[in-house]
């Protein structure tokens, strides 16, 4: 399944583009001009890292400042413990995919009970 | 050095025997903490795990299977710090000698005077704390939490949502003046009013009243009486340096620190909440009781502490604490104390969604985001800069 994001002429780099699928997916735009896609939610507590600060092929999560590496969802730095899934991302036609990863995501507690809950 | 002794597993502790570890040092490390518990995480106690969507194992702060080959001796105080002989001495008898030490050992819960032995009376500093809290907002009913700042108004918010009927007692005549200023202050306890939480300024409680052991009601010094099933003292916090008394270390609102945790003993540095750091940029010691300051401070503290003070200090930070209440998150970056100004500079204050920024002279020093984090992320960035300007903050958001 592949999803459409947004042309890639409209994401500068260093911006981020929120993909509001369930769970929410982050696209990210480098200042060295690569893309990735990756979890929007922190796996440590409840925020979009959509909303966080990119530098290099790292981002750091609005809230509590742990850092994942883009490239492979692992934490560089906590309080995060958990991964976050990576998503593949293609470039067609200056439109930008996402492949959303079949793999089971690493969500924070509070958000997972909310889903199960079926409160979400 | 061959042996570091870490005094507290709590947040700063952890951090500090994570920093060692990474710092290269691989001696024998000893980790004291007076909590049975492993090193959890305290945010939650007054949010989520409080409100029962986060279980006890979701708080562990330790990743599954991270082993900093440390020795831990948990459910175990510290008892006193012998310079000379380089050891810490234990409640049960024993001691630790070591080359080096870290001082972790946070702070505790200010109570009441007259609670003690009153059912239905709680602080909430710990895990137990947060358990107690919760089997009694179980029962529903009326809650007075004492004390408008930022655990009292969590768990306002946390026992509003559970359905409690909640009145909320500050002393002072606006909550979070301190840290925010009296005007976003007055902004940010509104949430209260918001949602129908009464809040009562400017008055000191008096006492509290109850029969059979249990409190019943909340009384005030204009003479009112606010029944009560349930108390919370939310009234801050003091320093855990009891234990330090007659060792030699200086002492002053907690354990005195240079800008790189260093104490007045040599091979001694404390972290976290009990320790009093020297703050450059404020040209002061400032004793920061933050979360992210217990997360960051300790990597500069090990690395004074394994260079015998001769590594550079790390950058200072602008403090930075977050506050999630009735679903609105806030969040908070620098000093307020010093602006001689505040403005708000995106969304507006009615809405509960915005971004303040307070000013020195023009220059920003501090920054507050209602519902704002991807703003409010840029700001604080910006106000880690030396030359902090505005220039160049970043537009808002791409979104979807």
């Amino acid at each position: 399944m592949k999803i459409p994001v947004c042309r890639l002429a409209d994401l500068p780099r260093g911006e981020a583009y929120r993909l509001e699928i369930d769970p929410p997916v982050s696209v990210f735009h480098t200042d060295d001009g690569e893309v990735f896609a990756i979890d929007d939610t922190c796996t440590h507590q409840d925020a979009s890292l959509a909303d966080g600060w990119l530098e290099g092929c790292e981002v750091e999560c609005p809230l509590h400042a742990s850092k994942f590496d883009l490239r492979t969802g692992s934490v560089d730095s906590p309080p995060a413990k958990l991964p976050v899934r990576t998503h593949q991302v293609v470039v067609e036609d200056g439109m930008i995919y996402v492949e959303p990863s079949q793999a089971v995501p690493n969500l924070p507690p509070c958000v997972g009970a909310r889903l199960a809950g079926g409160l979400a | 050095m061959r042996t570091v002794a870490v005094v507290g597993a709590s947040l700063a502790g952890l951090s500090a025997a994570r920093s060692l570890r990474r710092q290269g040092f691989d001696g024998r490390l000893v980790i004291v903490g007076d909590e049975i518990h492993r090193p959890y995480d305290r945010p939650p106690l007054s949010k989520e795990f409080l409100a029962g969507t986060m279980a006890e194992a979701d708080l562990a702060l330790e990743a599954d299977g991270e082993d900093l080959a440390a020795e831990w001796l948990l459910g175990v105080r510290a008892t006193g710090l012998d310079r000379n002989e380089r050891l810490v001495r234990l409640a049960d008898g024993t001691a630790v000698r070591a080359d080096g030490f870290v001082i972790a050992t946070g702070a505790a819960a200010r109570t009441l005077p007259g609670s003690e032995g009153l059912a239905g009376v709680h602080t909430l500093r710990t895990l137990d704390d947060a358990l107690a809290l919760r089997a009694d907002l179980a029962r529903g009913g009326r809650l007075v939490v004492i004390g408008g700042g930022f655990i009292g108004a969590e768990v306002a918010s946390t026992a509003y949502a559970l359905g409690l009927d909640v009145t909320v007692v500050e002393v002072a005549p606006t909550p979070l003046a301190g840290p925010l200023g009296e005007a976003m202050g007055g902004v940010v306890s509104s949430l209260h009013a918001d949602h129908g939480v009464r809040l009562l300024c400017g008055v000191a409680v008096a006492g509290l009243s109850g029969e059979s052991g249990r409190v019943d009601a909340v009384l005030l010094a204009d003479g009112r009486s606010l029944p009560a099933d349930t108390v919370v003292v939310g009234v801050g916090a003091r320093p855990n340096v009891e234990w330090l008394e007659g060792s030699g270390i200086a002492l002053e609102n907690g354990v005195t620190c240079g800008a790189d945790g260093r104490t007045s003993l040599a091979a001694v540095v404390a972290v976290g909440d009990c320790a009093n750091w020297y703050d450059p940029l404020a040209g002061a010691h400032r004793r920061v009781e933050h979360w992210t300051g217990a997360l960051e401070r300790p990597a500069s503290a090990v690395a004074a502490l394994l260079s015998g003070g001769a590594a550079e200090p790390g950058p200072v930070r602008p403090p930075y604490f977050w506050s999630d209440q009735y679903g609105v998150r806030i969040q908070f970056a620098g000093h307020a104390a010093v602006a001689d100004s505040v403005t708000v500079e995106e969304g507006a204050a009615d809405d509960r969604s915005f971004l303040a920024v307070y000013r020195r002279a023009g220059e920003p020093v501090a920054v507050l985001g209602m519902d704002q984090p991807r703003l409010f992320m840029r700001w604080r960035k910006q106000l880690a800069q030396p030359a902090a300007s505005t220039a160049s903050v970043a537009p808002a958001a791409v979104r979807s």
